[in-house]
């Protein structure tokens, strides 16, 4: 009689164990999570403020992110997100080779401007061979020539309270009913002047192809490769994004990814 | 034995409450660091070494399909929400294991349970053989395989999860340009990062079949109340604890 009830006890024992353990099996438990408004994944989404203190505070603002020798160059760099923009004013743009191609600047400066690629190239450029982390996890080294982004901003003069560029973009990821949806992304000034922001017009000692975001992409090293906007048509300077797009700074920031791509 | 047949040993404040929280917090954030790493993991699952990811040459040592959704969080193919978990339990299990080192230094559990001692050395194969037959003793210290396990977690396992994290970020890579190089590069931290993830889970298995084997309420009451029933002192074993 008593080995039964030990039995029972021990089964029972068993039974409550793996129930616990089920809900930590189903990891549907915590796809609440998923959901861009829950109170919760906002609270932990606020965590990347910390990190974007955190690294700012150990970054003096000029400090570079490594840089590589020509050796260090072993593949074409891998495309990622668009590589074939299909817009209209693209496509026509790219028909001409971009001769009719030009930057806009504008928003909070004290002369908006407009730049052709003739001109971008005829700025001191920057060359630098870094390596390209996306936030899937892979890595490419890459050489980048480019017109530093803080020459430009000197020229077009950054008013007081500007306090992000965004960069607008040529190619639409996806398409809703109301339209094209375009990318775009922005950083903060410190990056915005950081001696490795360069607006890239070539690459690996050629011109930028199609897939790799010609006629401009920026650099921004020490962040992650979704923050380097590719396809640039127009860069804008701004007290706060909360009017752009859904009002997260980035395409990939509305749907989901921090805003802050340090990590 | 010559013993009554039930013969409680003495029960003990084994403990600390720093231990007790800590250890809970980690447990936790462990859970949601796995899960939500290899959601992250999925989005590119391969591990290369080097610092960077071979498309046109090969330098991949591992290549998968991906982990399935019930070993992931979410359950279905999210890096960004994959990434907001993992960074935010990321940032409590540092935190805490700052508080708890020095809760340790202050409440001597560093020194007293887990440092090993010229004694540990010398009792290391008897009780590895004591382990192999399953025969474990309740001490009031940890057993030398004990601390083996509890240091190497807390003192290399963490640190190097730590470290390969840190390698992985453009951001801190500004700051110390020569962690990434460390590991043998970007991409060979990952890697590590990796390897470090499955050395944890064996831990886990490992210390969850100890439990179970060693008496689990009686383990399990040591870490949530802190109390612990000793083995009944015979006078073979009078010296050991």
């Amino acid at each position: 009689m008593a080995r039964l009830v030990l039995t029972r006890r021990s089964l029972l024992r068993a039974g409550l164990a793996s129930a616990a353990a089920l809900p930590l099996g189903g990891c549907e438990a915590f796809d609440f999570l998923k959901d861009r408004e829950n109170a919760m994944r906002d609270f932990m989404i606020g965590m990347n403020k910390l990190t974007y203190r955190t690294q700012r505070l150990l970054q003096s603002p000029d400090l570079l992110a490594p840089e590589f020798a020509a050796a260090d160059i072993r593949q074409d760099q891998h495309p990622n997100g668009s590589v074939e923009p299909d817009t209209d004013d693209y496509l026509e743009l790219l028909q001409g080779n971009f001769t009719d191609y030009r930057l806009m600047v504008d928003g909070l400066v004290e002369r908006p401007m407009r730049f052709t690629l003739d001109a971008l190239r005829a700025m001191p450029p920057r060359t630098q061979i870094t390596r390209h982390d996306c936030v899937e996890g892979w890595s490419c080294i890459a050489k980048w020539q480019g017109a530093p982004l803080k020459h430009i901003l000197d020229q077009v003069g950054v008013r007081p309270h500007a306090r992000y560029v965004v960069f607008h973009c040529f190619d639409a990821i996806e398409k809703s009913l109301s339209g094209e949806i375009l990318y775009y992304e922005s950083i903060d000034l410190i990056d915005a002047r950081h001696p490795q922001t360069i607006l890239a017009y070539a690459m690996n000692d050629k011109p930028l192809p199609v897939a790799n975001g010609a006629p401009l992409r920026v650099r921004v090293e020490r962040q992650l490769g979704y923050k380097m906007a590719k396809y640039i048509r127009r860069i804008e300077l701004v007290s706060d994004f909360g009017q752009i797009g859904e009002g997260h700074g980035s395409y990939w920031a509305d749907r989901g990814y921090e805003w802050y791509a340090g990590i | 034995m010559p013993d009554r047949p039930y013969n409680p040993g003495r029960l003990i404040k084994r403990q600390k409450l720093a231990t007790r929280v800590t250890h809970w917090i980690w447990a936790v954030c462990l859970f949601f660091l796995l899960l939500s790493g290899l959601q992250i993991f999925n989005a590119h699952p391969a591990l290369y070494l080097g610092d960077q990811s071979g498309f046109t040459y090969e330098n991949a040592i591992l290549e998968i399909e991906g982990f399935p959704s019930w070993l992931i969080i979410p359950s279905t193919q999210d890096l960004a929400t994959g990434r907001v978990v993992h960074f935010f339990f990321a940032w409590i299990l540092v935190m805490t294991l700052a508080l708890w080192l020095v809760a340790s230094l202050f409440n001597r559990h560093l020194r007293k349970d887990l440092l090993p001692t010229a004694r540990d050395a010398r009792n290391l194969v008897p009780d590895i053989r004591d382990h192999l037959k399953l025969r474990f003793i309740h001490a009031v210290r940890y057993s030398p395989l004990q601390k083996l396990a509890y240091g190497g977690v807390l003192f290399v396992l963490f640190p190097l999860i730590i470290l390969t994290g840190l390698a992985m970020s453009p951001g801190m890579n500004a700051v110390m340009p020569w962690l990434p190089e460390l590991f043998g590069g970007r991409q060979s931290a990952r890697t590590v990062h990796f390897a470090v993830m499955v050395l944890l889970v064996l831990f886990f298995i490992v210390h969850m079949t100890m439990i179970v084997l060693a008496g689990p309420l009686n383990e399990l009451r040591s870490i949530v109340t802190g109390r612990y029933r000793l083995s009944p002192r015979r006078k073979s074993e009078a010296s050991h604890g």
